[in-house]
């Protein structure tokens, strides 16, 4: 724990006398949604909280349904997927199922939060508490963000975005843009090397897109297509044999952008475009749990710190707190609502634990945490919450208690078998194996089926291999057919996939589909 | 602090995914022209003018991703233990491992829904009903204006836009104010020189205790301030600034009734009454932006006709043989009994699939020429066959020649040939 946090100054005018709320009302003016962020800034600044600095933007339940609809890209290229969404919202709306997000953010330099008209004031700031300071914050320190995301470039990055797939449209007609987009989109998830640190997205954009163009003719002429074959190749049986890649390649997207044989410059540029945005939402979808539940306990910490400093009235702590409520609920397995674990939970209660464990240690703690009980509580948040994802986080830091708390079991469902079966429960022999499992299912390579690109038939008919490698025997859904279609569009020769378990291959996916004759 | 940024921004657009609608309504434009047609089929052709709900089976839709399947061995972990052990077996449930999933995360879209509804407006409606007609885009702009008021000029008013300006009725303003401003001063102006001169021309006194010239003075700076002040009125001030106003008024206030004949004998089938029902909403569409009250009157025949309600017109079927002049006539005493020509705009609309007793289509030739075409603004006649022409056709051929003007009359076989029979109606009123 290197860093150096601020500490919590000791507590003014906790006397309960001195109570001076800035405002009793629920109705918000611009006036108090700025003395409340001063105050809350004060707060967060105590805590040792460190932001971008924060453009608020008020909008209405409309603007915030498109905002819904481009998933929380401030700007966005035109695309049909985008008007699904926003039907989608705006039926769901207007049918009063489902109220929009209070609050959606950006993780941009300056941090764009934007808050709705509706909301009252105590909502507005519960949402800026957990937006401006909380998602900030995490934001600026963890190091997936760090790593894959420059969030001062990335609204430059969608305007180009924006504008190329405009321009695109305009000289090659909507239907030629929307056919790319269709299949990268459905190759998004697979654009993106997991192990290697990309470059920065968009820094120095212009001087990158020269160089590619360069690149690109080169490639025109290199190796990969040429169409005689070299003559010392053919002596040498082990060189024939070579694949191309010499190794598997995780990066689909990235790898159709840099060799298949007969795209052009404009697809090839739309390609990437895809690929930076699944870069720049890769943080988002690892650590899910960690970003909501450090906003969650820190707007829970941050108003609770207001109310203490006799800024906000009871009033306000009864609606902050309803609210706060029903975001951290957790309906259990077999009700109604239940749909799987809320992240918001899981990640408040872990972050709540782990500030108890630091301050309110037991004997059980210290056992489980021997380095963290009794430590600094905010020195451990933020070590937590900077150099974790979702997977690891929990691996690290989900105690018993929490694991009792929620009650957590564990079932396995294995279709050779004709029963479900419990493998570990909240009790003495569970704990491990039960964390064990719940971080394994935040694993983005457990969630999402690996496929890599195994081989391209570079001396022959130029068709190209995808492998699947099945985890516990889990094969591909039903949309994968239609998947295959699409890489096939970008490649545009032959592409196979084949599910290889063990050395065996046990299922294979053609297009263009083999023909019946050739059997 | 102040590190913190609000904006309001509530008055920027807030369409901004009407674009990406757009694209999304033309990508599945096949399913939503269909849920029209069906749309068309099920209302009144009074009722065109509202949006539909289309449903698209989400499959469709979807946008396939790399996604696990079912089967293979999962384990998951799930919140709110009652009573399970570790080792608990639940035997699975029988039937089909369709439910066997109960997985969290397993489906990719989680919704379970077959279908995707949504809401398309009056106008996206309309335009996909006309683009069923195949309108040119001068009739489609008239049909869905729905600017159903024109401006009049009303007086005139001391705001407005700079291209409003009324330069005479302003300048006349600015000359009245500066003689109610300067009059009174002007005046006084004239009766203190005046006094001026008086004190001027009188003879010097010589005591110097008695001297004008301090009255003289003092007159001079009153004149001179006076007349600074008068300088100071502006030549055109704010307040003279006078605009054209111009009122919304209701466009015609008159009213039309539209007749809807249709042959209903036997060889007329659904499909012929689909493509008839769209040339029947076609013209109500028309005479809807052009009058405010329109009455609509169905008859139909086969030997011999009737006035029904719209229900019976499109969906009962008769058998039997076709004589169009029945309706003709009953069309001709209705007008008479209800629709005097002086009251009403009267449009007719007939449709047909040519068939015709050979006796009877000189009668009807006679019957249009004499009585109905000239009481009537338009007479269209379609008639939805692809086969040759029989009698009638022939007789309404010669009609046409002799009222090019408010007989049209066309052939088809779908419904993108409509439009072409009412061609010179929608440009009659375009001039």
């Amino acid at each position: 724990m290197s860093s150096i946090v601020d500490r919590p100054n000791v507590p003014e005018s906790d006397q309960p006398g001195a109570r001076k709320p800035i405002s009793t009302g629920s109705e918000w003016t611009f006036d108090l949604i700025q003395q409340y962020d001063d105050e809350i800034a004060k707060c967060a600044g105590e805590f040792g909280l460190d932001t971008y600095p924060n453009q608020i933007e008020v909008i209405s339940a409309e603007q915030m349904m498109d905002a819904y609809s481009s998933v929380g890209m401030p700007v966005g290229y035109h695309h049909w997927s985008f008007g699904k969404q926003f039907l989608n919202t705006a039926k769901g709306y207007q049918r009063g199922q489902m109220g929009l997000a209070y609050e959606i953010v950006i993780n941009s330099n300056p941090c764009i939060a934007y808050l709705m008209e509706e909301n009252t004031l105590p909502m507005q700031a519960l949402v800026i508490a957990h937006a401006c300071y909380g998602h900030n914050s995490f934001f600026k320190g963890n190091y997936l963000f760090r790593t894959w995301t420059d969030a001062s470039a990335i609204i430059d990055y969608l305007v180009f975005a924006r504008n190329y797939v405009a321009e695109c449209e305009e000289r090659h007609g909507v239907d030629a843009v929307e056919e790319i987009l269709d299949s990268c989109h459905a190759l998004m998830n697979y654009g993106v090397d997991r192990y290697k640190r990309p470059p920065p997205i968009s820094a120095a954009e212009e001087a990158r897109r020269q160089k590619e163009r360069e690149e690109y003719q080169q490639r025109r002429i290199n190796d990969l297509w040429r169409t005689i074959p070299r003559p010392e190749d053919d002596d040498d049986p082990v060189k024939r044999q070579r694949r191309f890649p010499e190794e598997p390649q995780e990066n689909l997207l990235y790898f159709i952008e840099k060799n298949a044989p007969l795209l052009e410059t404009w697809q090839r540029e739309i390609i990437r475009i895809v690929r930076k945005l699944g870069q720049y939402f890769y943080p988002q979808r690892q650590t899910q749990v960690m970003n909501e539940g450090w906003a969650t306990f820190w707007h829970y910490t941050l108003l609770h710190r207001m109310y203490d400093k006799g800024l906000v009235n009871d009033g306000f702590m009864l609606e902050f707190l309803q609210s706060h409520s029903a975001v951290v609920y957790q309906p259990p397995f077999n009700s109604p609502w239940y749909s799987g674990i809320n992240p918001y939970t899981l990640g408040f209660s872990i972050f709540t634990d782990l500030r108890r464990i630091c301050e309110n240690p037991t004997d059980e703690d210290r056992e489980w945490f021997p380095d963290i009980a009794g430590s600094d509580w905010l020195e451990t948040l933020h070590f937590a919450m900077r150099n974790f994802k979702d997977e690891s986080f929990i691996q690290q830091f989900l105690s018993p208690k929490v694991m009792r708390d929620l009650k957590l079991f564990a079932i396995e469902n294995d279709d050779q078998e004709d029963h479900y079966m419990v493998t570990a429960i909240h009790d003495d022999p569970g704990y491990r194996p039960l964390r064990e499992k719940l971080a394994r299912q935040y694993n983005l390579s457990y969630r999402e089926p690996n496929i890599q690109v195994w081989n391209v038939d570079v001396r022959g008919d130029r068709s190209l291999t995808l492998r699947h490698i099945p985890v516990d025997r889990v094969p591909l859904g039903e949309d994968t057919e239609e998947v295959v279609r699409h890489v096939h569009r970008l490649w545009g020769f032959d592409v196979h996939l084949e599910s290889v378990d063990e050395g065996t291959v046990v299922e294979e996916y053609h297009c263009p589909p083999p023909h019946l004759d050739d059997e | 602090m102040g590190m913190t940024h609000i904006v309001d921004r509530r008055l920027n657009g807030k369409n901004k995914s009407a674009v990406n609608r757009e694209r999304f309504l033309r990508r599945y434009r096949h399913h939503i022209k269909k849920a029209v047609a069906e749309a068309v089929h099920k209302r009144s052709i009074t009722d065109v003018e509202r949006g539909e709900k289309v449903s698209i089976p989400t499959r469709d839709i979807d946008e396939p991703i790399f996604h696990h399947g079912q089967g293979g061995r999962r384990e998951v972990v799930h919140p709110g233990n009652q009573d399970f052990v570790a080792g608990d077996m639940i035997p699975k449930p029988q039937g089909g491992g369709g439910q066997g999933g109960g997985q969290g995360q397993a489906s990719p879209d989680g919704e379970g829904m077959d279908e995707f509804a949504f809401q398309i407006t009056q106008e996206e409606f309309l335009d996909f009903l006309f683009d069923d007609l195949e309108l040119p885009n001068l009739a489609r702009k008239k049909l869905k204006d729905t600017e159903a008021f024109k401006y009049v000029r009303a007086g005139f008013t001391n705001q407005g836009i700079p291209a409003k300006l009324d330069v005479v009725r302003s300048l006349r303003g600015a000359h009245a104010r500066r003689l109610g401003l300067g009059g009174a001063r002007k005046k006084k102006i004239k009766d203190l020189e005046k006094q001026l001169e008086a004190l001027k021309s009188a003879p010097e006194d010589l005591d110097p205790a008695f001297s004008h010239e301090d009255q003289i003075k003092v007159l001079e700076d009153e004149i001179a301030r006076l007349k600074a002040n008068v300088r100071r009125i502006p030549f055109i001030d704010e307040i003279d600034l006078r605009y054209r106003q111009h009122v919304k008024q209701p466009k015609p206030a008159t009213s039309a009734v539209m007749f809807c004949l249709m042959d209903v004998s036997g060889s007329m089938t659904q499909m012929h009454k689909d493509i008839a029902k769209r040339f029947f909403i076609l013209l109500y569409l028309f005479l809807k932006k052009n009058y405010k009250k329109i009455d609509v009157v169905f008859i139909r025949h086969h030997t011999s006709a009737k006035e029904v309600d719209e229900e019976e017109f499109f969906y009962s079927r008769e058998t039997g043989g076709t004589i169009v002049s029945s309706a003709i006539k009953l069309m001709h005493k209705i007008i008479e009994s209800r629709y005097s020509p002086a009251e009403w705009n009267i449009y007719a609309a007939q449709a047909s699939d040519g068939d015709n007793w050979n006796d009877d289509s000189p009668v009807c030739g006679k019957l249009l020429a004499d009585s109905i075409l000239p009481l009537v603004q338009y007479y269209a006649y379609v008639e939805i066959t692809p086969q040759d022409h029989q009698m009638l056709w022939y007789e309404y051929e010669k009609i046409m020649e002799r009222f090019p003007q408010s007989f049209a009359m066309q052939q088809i076989a779908d419904p993108g040939e409509i439009y072409p029979v009412f061609r010179q109606l929608f440009e009659r009123k375009a001039a």
